[in-house]
């Protein structure tokens, strides 16, 4: 590719062809400030509306978008000169003079792109002012709150709901002043297709959409002193709550945050890693019986509930496909609340809460399942994000990074590096070859790294001999690859065994209840790796040697794939293709009786 | 219909079917045995019964068994369709002007039977002191024009393609196919100087030259028929007069940049053009000069119409593409061309129908032919649909460079009711104001913008003494706020907020504040915005600012409208019709009218607060707003 | 069962052969709305799921294009469709009184429909009938030159219309 030579604020630079202003500038370390752009090419999410205009710089004659346009030969780009500054001003006055400024109650504080951006310009004074567009906040669903009236209308989030995650959604609806993203027919958002993937809430730029807040749920249940409150922690996490506290993305604060976790109250700390240990031995179990018996292939995995809603809403005749198995999330819940509760500390599942910290945001919605639970008695009781428990330390005045490092209680604190690496994309099923390998073939697996199947690569595949039969496997994270997968499923062409499927493009470490990494997938990548790294240094790495696993099923849960387990451990599918076919009431029948009267 | 399989047999076809329109080129005595009699089925005169008309001097003739003697022909807009329904009657070339479909019969038993003409249904100039004319030239509506892209319309029949044939119809087309190569073609329109009709005056020949030098692949000619302009309709006439000129354009076109498809994206709202195009592209393609290989050649073309939904937006050329894709019409940066990736991604020619109109006549007679008419800088004539303020409203086309005062006062015939001339906007929502001082500048591209407005598309509003600039800065900006696709925050926001202050002064709750707020404003959305809408849609708050800041000041720091439009800064005033009875200073809330019982009361308009109560309560009808 | 769907069957029908007709459904949705809109005269919700589910587009798709296109409507109209050029020609003759009438005689608002689904009213822009501004349009046939005195006339045209037939 041919470069192109031009200078920005006076310093030379060289750039291929193509390449956008906005981009050259970063070369030579300029700051254009942006708020529509959003490229993240290891997950092709490319949103490039030139939209928002904030990025507007000088460039020859005329005032340019700098995220909207090539450079060319010779190009002299200027970035602050008193029009571009003008311009950019206005730009956000005008934004600003169409939100609501809520600033100091608003979920985004801190970390929103747009008042980050008003304050580098400085913006002191809106000179503007009049009718706002505004909107009843949804709050139907568990997971996402959308609040229209602060949407600066970027349309990332209609991006990556449509191309990425092909769920479409989202669509920028009406037109003008009018204009919003919205749903079907301005749907709630409970009642659309949305898989509650969170995807859409990790691009947004403002607080137009947000998790759903549990943080006062959860005070409330620490409060309740008659409860007996069990906390559990994803992988994810313990790699990204950091960022909240200033230190490395992908920095381990594991002990860290257990520490945190008893500080604000949690009577036990224990680790979701626990059940993803259990899930590998129940999937591999459903996996070496569905192998044998040559039906129901490929096993899909079923730890990502956005996945789960997205198979559910799209391929309703496939739900013989994912595997039966709980996530590991409910799995937890259900056996504190069956097993730790009445067995270990003896007390009534109804006196105990469960609360989760997720990465993600679809798990809020999860825990809402009224199937996953016993009875009344749902698995997990509140589930809250990575984002929402680093507010909560906050709010609890607790110095994270000078905390001294503690362990996760036991024993539903006790995994293997197998379990940690669930949270990056292509880890549940390395995690279920290691132990599905020594179990078939009933040997010891020398090199439990499955590299082939690591890495932010949307699909990654990998064919392994299991004892003479070749095991033909794909990880795939992001809801579009899945439906490329899917769809070759459907049609007949598929030749694999085993699929994972991650609703998050690289997996959990960027789930939608992560710290916002703005774009920047550098970020997710360390996470990943931060995971690996834990794995690594584990001494027990196959899920299958965990003793305190070991030690339920002997104790509690009889065989794995059994009776107890089935009961306890895995759930079934619906059909929820029809969202919006809403049978309307009939009308002719009351007409009829009216005229019989 | 046959088809018509190579050029020659076009061109003896044409030299057959070229006497049947000589009628209406020369007046001799001997062909005076028949007549032709054409009427007008533009929009204008359609909704005024112009159809019945046909009918009924049809069932005429035939009742005077005169059907050897005349036949009536349905045309397109003569342009003068202020006095519609026009009736012009061959070769006689008798210009009758309101006809009723009643008139037939006198027609029909004067003109035809007697020779007689009528002189009731003639118009009178009122640059002759109101004689009565009886032929077109004669007009000072028509003397200054020349009709190059309007050449066919109100002269041939829309609905027959022997007649646009018969008038050298599709003879461009094919000599370009058979004698010419692509690279002649398109060095014939560069040589031409023909600059884009849409609005912004893109080089024809250029636009065409870089969408042909992209490797051979699908290509696509779309012509824009979007004409979304409150005020414009021109090239509605020309679809509606003479699509056949349009559809050979597009072919030629493809000829020359390698497309085999063409695409007409119109307004669903233009249903008799949507009609005269579907008839005029199946008459083509039966007579082989659309479809596949036209006139015996290889070149094939066929043409599609697409239906725009009601967004002026789509006019815009990136959202024009989008919409007929069948997504939103919002416009994309112009990061790449779209004569490289265009529709589809693939190189697309896009063009105007007046642009395509043009074609035609330059490749049959020749570049220099066609930049004898206008400036350097805008070679050719251009269409205005000019309106408003002017005694003779309607479509007009004049050689560029012809001044504003030429077009106002010879061809508009000046402002009715001895009213003093104000401004003209032209181009629309896209343009500005011109005030008398500019009145001499010769209307050209560059002229125009070196002025603060622009050509657009070619709506051009005479405005007088009673219309208020500022009123009409904020009709224009009501438009664009309605019309923008929301995409971008400047339009968005920043030109909804233009309107809240336009509204806001016109209210008379202004300050001066806001003249400065809104200068500043308007100067950054024309900066900053995305697409040509949201860039132009200040324009005519900025002219108006620059030529009537009198009247802006007028009512923000007197709380005065000049022009008595804006409602709520005009006086309550109490007339001569008053009888005392002293109702209405009873009413008002703040005591600020006075008067003794029985004699006429007065009101302090100082004090008043313009509530009304007075007025609704006076049975005598005596207060009015001033 | 008689809900949207099934009481118009034949409607749906008529709408599938036309997309079935099609030579291609990319890109083929504003195409399909106008002749959807065509068919049922308006675009509810259950017209745009079935398009949606037809042209394998997600509904909010369907729905942005129809809310972005002022041509499409998904409320039922009346019988008469009564449009008001607001047009710049129009508008300096006075077009914007001759719309005030119509709300003040109609009671209703530009964009609204009549509660008997006799009436809608609306702006419009630009017919290319001009010369003889103010211009309203109803169903097609043109009145020009309107003054506010006539608007009861017209309307009271098309109550007789419909009280004879
Ligand atoms: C908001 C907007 C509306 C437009 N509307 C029209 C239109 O109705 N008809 C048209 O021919 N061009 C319109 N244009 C101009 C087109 O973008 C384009 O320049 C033109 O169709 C190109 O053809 P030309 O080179 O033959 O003029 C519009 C432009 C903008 C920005
Ligand atoms: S979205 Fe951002 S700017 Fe808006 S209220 Fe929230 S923090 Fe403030
Ligand atoms: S930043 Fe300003 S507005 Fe916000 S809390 Fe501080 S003083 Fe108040
Ligand atoms: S949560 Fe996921 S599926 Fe739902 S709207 Fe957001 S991106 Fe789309
Ligand atoms: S909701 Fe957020 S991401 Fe979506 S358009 Fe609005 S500001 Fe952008
Ligand atoms: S990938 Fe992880 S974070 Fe994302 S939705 Fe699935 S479970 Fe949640
Ligand atoms: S300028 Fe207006 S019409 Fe153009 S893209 Fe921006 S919002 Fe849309
Ligand atoms: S109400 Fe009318 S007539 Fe009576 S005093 Fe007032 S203006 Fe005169
Ligand atoms: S308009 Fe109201 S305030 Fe003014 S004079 Fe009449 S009654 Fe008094
Ligand atoms: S970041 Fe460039 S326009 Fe939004
Ligand atoms: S419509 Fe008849 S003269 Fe214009
Ligand atoms: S501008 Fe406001 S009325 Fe004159
Ligand atoms: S402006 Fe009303 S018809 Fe043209």
């Amino acid at each position: 590719m041919s470069l192109v030579n031009l200078t920005i604020n006076g310093k030379a630079v060289s750039v291929p062809s193509g390449t956008k202003i906005l981009e050259a500038a970063k070369k030579v370390n300029v700051k254009i400030p942006n708020l529509c752009h959003l490229h993240m090419d290891e997950i092709n999410m490319v949103n490039q509306c030139a939209s928002c205009r904030v990025c507007m710089v000088s460039a020859g004659r005329g005032l340019v978008p700098a995220c909207g346009t090539n450079v060319k030969e010779g190009m002299v780009v200027q970035t602050n000169t008193p029009q571009a500054l003008k311009a950019r001003k206005t730009v956000v006055e005008l934004l600003l003079s169409d939100h609501p400024k809520d600033c100091l109650s608003c979920d985004k504080n801190g970390s929103c792109e747009l008042q980050a951006i008003a304050a580098d310009l400085g913006i002191r004074e809106v000179r503007f002012s009049g009718e706002h567009s505004t909107s009843p906040t949804d709050y139907s669903s568990k997971s996402i709150i959308k609040d229209n009236d602060k949407c600066i209308l970027c349309r990332r989030c209609e991006t990556m709901c449509n191309e990425v995650q092909t769920v479409g959604v989202l669509s920028g609806v009406n037109r003008g002043f009018n204009t919003e993203v919205g749903t079907f027919f301005n749907a709630d958002m409970a009642d659309t297709e949305c898989t509650f993937c969170g995807q859409c809430i990790s691009v947004c730029p403002t607080g137009a959409l947000t998790e759903v807040n549990n943080i006062p749920k959860v005070w409330d249940a620490l409060n309740q002193t008659e409860k007996t409150v069990v906390v559990q922690v994803a992988p994810a996490v313990r790699v990204a709550i950091g960022e909240e506290f200033g230190l490395e993305p992908g920095a381990i604060s594991t002990g860290k945050m257990v520490a945190a976790l008893r500080a604000i109250g949690f009577k036990y700390v224990f680790d979701t890693n626990f059940a993803a240990d259990l899930t590998i031995l129940e999937e591999a179990s459903e996996f070496i019986h569905r192998l044998k018996e040559g039906k129901n292939l490929p096993i899909l995995t079923s730890c990502c509930p956005a996945w789960i809603n997205f198979i559910e809403g799209n391929y309703p005749d496939l739900l013989n496909l994912p595997s039966s198995c709980k996530s590991p999330q409910e799995m937890f819940g259900s056996i504190a609340k069956n097993y730790f509760g009445p067995k270990v500390i003896n007390t009534d599942p109804k006196d105990m809460y469960v609360i989760s910290i997720m990465p993600c945001v679809a798990k809020k919605y999860e825990a809402s399942r009224s199937e996953l639970g016993q009875g009344d008695s749902l698995d997990v009781d509140i589930s809250i994000t990575t984002r929402e428990l680093a507010k909560m330390i906050k709010e609890a005045g607790i110095d994270l990074v000078n905390l001294e490092e503690e362990s996760f209680d036991s024993p539903l604190g006790d995994s293997t590096g197998a379990a940690d690496i669930f949270g990056a994309t292509g880890g549940v099923l390395e995690a279920a070859l290691r132990t599905a390998y020594e179990w078939v073939t009933d040997s010891e697996l020398e090199n439990v790294e499955f590299t082939q199947v690591r890495g932010m690569e949307g699909i990654k595949e990998a064919s392994i001999d299991i004892a003479g039969t070749i095991v033909n496997v794909c990880a795939t994270s992001s809801l579009g690859n899945a439906r490329k997968i899917m769809d070759e499923v459907k049609a007949g062409n598929s030749k694999y065994h085993i699929v994972e499927v991650m609703a998050c493009p690289g997996g959990c470490v960027a789930g939608g209840g992560q710290p916002y990494h703005h774009g920047d997938y550098d970020i997710v990548k360390k996470r990943a790796a931060g995971l690996y790294n834990i794995d690594s240094s584990k001494q027990l790495r196959k899920s299958h040697k965990n003793p305190a696993i070991l030690a339920l099923y002997k104790e509690f849960l009889g065989e794995p794939y059994g009776e107890t387990a089935h009961k306890l451990l895995h759930t079934h599918y619906f059909d929820k293709s029809n969202v919006y076919d809403v049978v309307e009431e009939c009308s002719c029948s009351k007409e009829a009786e009216a005229s019989a009267e | 219909m046959n088809k018509i399989v190579s050029f020659d047999n076009l061109k003896k076809l044409a030299s057959e079917l070229k006497p049947a329109l000589e009628l209406r080129e020369h007046f001799t005595k001997e062909n005076l045995v028949k007549r032709d009699i054409l009427v007008c089925g533009g929009t204008g005169c359609s909704s005024s019964d112009s159809m019945q008309i046909i009918e009924n001097l049809k069932s005429e003739i035939k009742k005077a068994g005169l059907e050897d003697h005349a036949e009536v022909q349905l045309t397109g807009c003569f342009g003068f369709c202020a006095k519609g329904p026009i009736v012009k009657v061959y070769p006689d070339n008798v210009f009758y002007v309101q006809v009723k479909p009643e008139d037939a019969e006198e027609i029909v038993q004067e003109h035809i039977l007697n020779h007689r003409v009528v002189e009731r249904l003639l118009f009178e100039e009122p640059a002759l002191d109101n004689k009565k004319v009886e032929r077109h030239d004669e007009m000072s509506f028509y003397k200054k024009q020349s009709r190059v892209a309007l050449r066919n319309c109100g002269h041939i029949n829309p609905e027959n393609i022997d007649e646009y044939i018969g008038n050298d119809g599709y003879l461009a087309l094919g000599k370009c196919i058979s004698e010419m190569s692509p690279k002649d073609v398109i060095s014939e329109v560069k040589a031409s100087g023909l600059r884009g009709r849409g609005g912004a005056g893109f080089p024809t020949g250029v636009k065409w030259e870089s969408t042909s030098q992209t490797p051979p692949c699908q290509k696509y000619v779309v012509c824009n028929a979007d004409e979304g302009d409150p005020g414009a309709f021109m090239d509605r006439s020309v679809l509606e007069g003479d699509p056949h000129s349009v559809l050979e354009a597009m072919a030629i076109c493809g000829y020359a940049i390698g497309s085999d498809t063409g695409y007409i994206y119109i307004r669903a709202e233009y249903p008799l053009a949507i009609e005269r195009l579907k008839v005029a592209i199946a008459q083509a393609q039966e007579s082989g000069v659309l479809g596949n290989n036209i006139l015996g050649t290889d070149f094939n073309f066929n043409i599609e119409l697409k239906y725009g939904a009601g967004a002026f937006v789509c006019g815009e050329g990136t959202a024009l593409m989008h919409s007929i894709e069948g997504k939103r019409g919002e416009p994309r940066m112009k990061t790449y061309s779209s004569s490289k990736r265009g529709l589809w991604q693939s190189p697309t020619c896009l063009n105007n129908v007046e642009t395509f109109a043009n074609i035609p006549a330059i490749l049959n007679k020749g570049a220099s032919w066609f930049n004898s008419y206008g400036t350097e800088d805008s070679p050719g004539t251009k269409v205005f649909a000019l309106g408003g303020k002017v005694n003779n409203v309607g479509l007009v086309e004049v050689p560029m460079g012809t001044t504003l005062r030429e077009i106002v006062y010879e061809i508009g015939g000046g402002i009715p009711d001895n009213r003093e001339f104000k401004a003209v906007q032209t181009g629309g929502p896209s343009g500005g104001c011109i005030s008398a001082k500019n009145l001499d500048t010769p209307i050209d591209f560059k002229s125009l913008s070196s002025i603060g407005s622009m050509m657009g598309s070619g709506g051009m509003l005479v405005l007088d003494d009673s219309d208020c600039m500022v009123n009409i800065a904020k009709f224009f900006l009501e438009f664009t706020v309605e019309e923008s696709c929301g995409k971008c925050t400047p339009c968005r926001i920043g030109n909804k907020r233009l309107l809240e202050l336009l509204t806001k002064i016109c209210d008379g709750k202004g300050c001066e504040q806001d003249l400065v707020d809104l200068k500043d404003l308007a100067t950054t959305i024309k900066t900053t915005s995305l697409c040509g809408l949201g860039k132009c849609a200040p324009n005519p708050v900025l002219s108006t600012l620059e030529y009537f800041y009198d009247e802006y000041e007028a009512h923000v720091k007197e709380k005065k409208c000049p022009a008595g439009k804006c409602q709520s800064l005009l006086d309550y005033v109490i007339t001569d019709a008053c009888k005392g009875c002293t109702k209405c200073s009873k009413v008002c809330p703040v005591g600020c009218i006075t008067g003794k019982p029985k004699e006429k009361h007065v009101i302090d308009s100082s004090k008043c607060l313009k509530c009304g109560a007075c007025m609704s309560n006076c049975k005598f009808n005596a207060i009015i707003k001033k | 069962m008689c809900d949207f769907v099934s009481r118009n069957k034949q409607l749906f029908e008529e709408l599938d052969s036309f997309i079935d007709s099609l030579q291609t459904k990319d890109g083929a949705l504003i195409q399909v709305l106008h002749h959807a809109q065509g068919i049922f005269g308006y675009l509810p919700k259950e017209v745009q799921l079935h398009i949606a589910k037809q042209l394998n587009l997600a509904p909010a798709k369907v729905y942005g294009v129809v809310s972005f296109y002022s041509y499409f409507t998904t409320e039922p109209r009346g019988d008469y469709k009564i449009s008001v050029c607001l047009g710049t020609v129009c508008f300096v003759k006075g077009s914007d009184k001759i719309m005030a009438e119509f709300e003040k005689q109609l009671g209703i608002k530009a964009g609204e429909t009549t509660k008997d689904l006799k009436f809608t009213l609306e702006g419009l822009r630009c017919v290319g009938a001009c010369g003889l501004a103010p211009v309203v349009v109803v169903n097609g046939k043109v009145y020009g030159q309107v003054k506010p005195e006539q608007v009861s006339e017209i309307l009271d045209h098309y109550k007789e219309l419909e009280l004879s037939c």
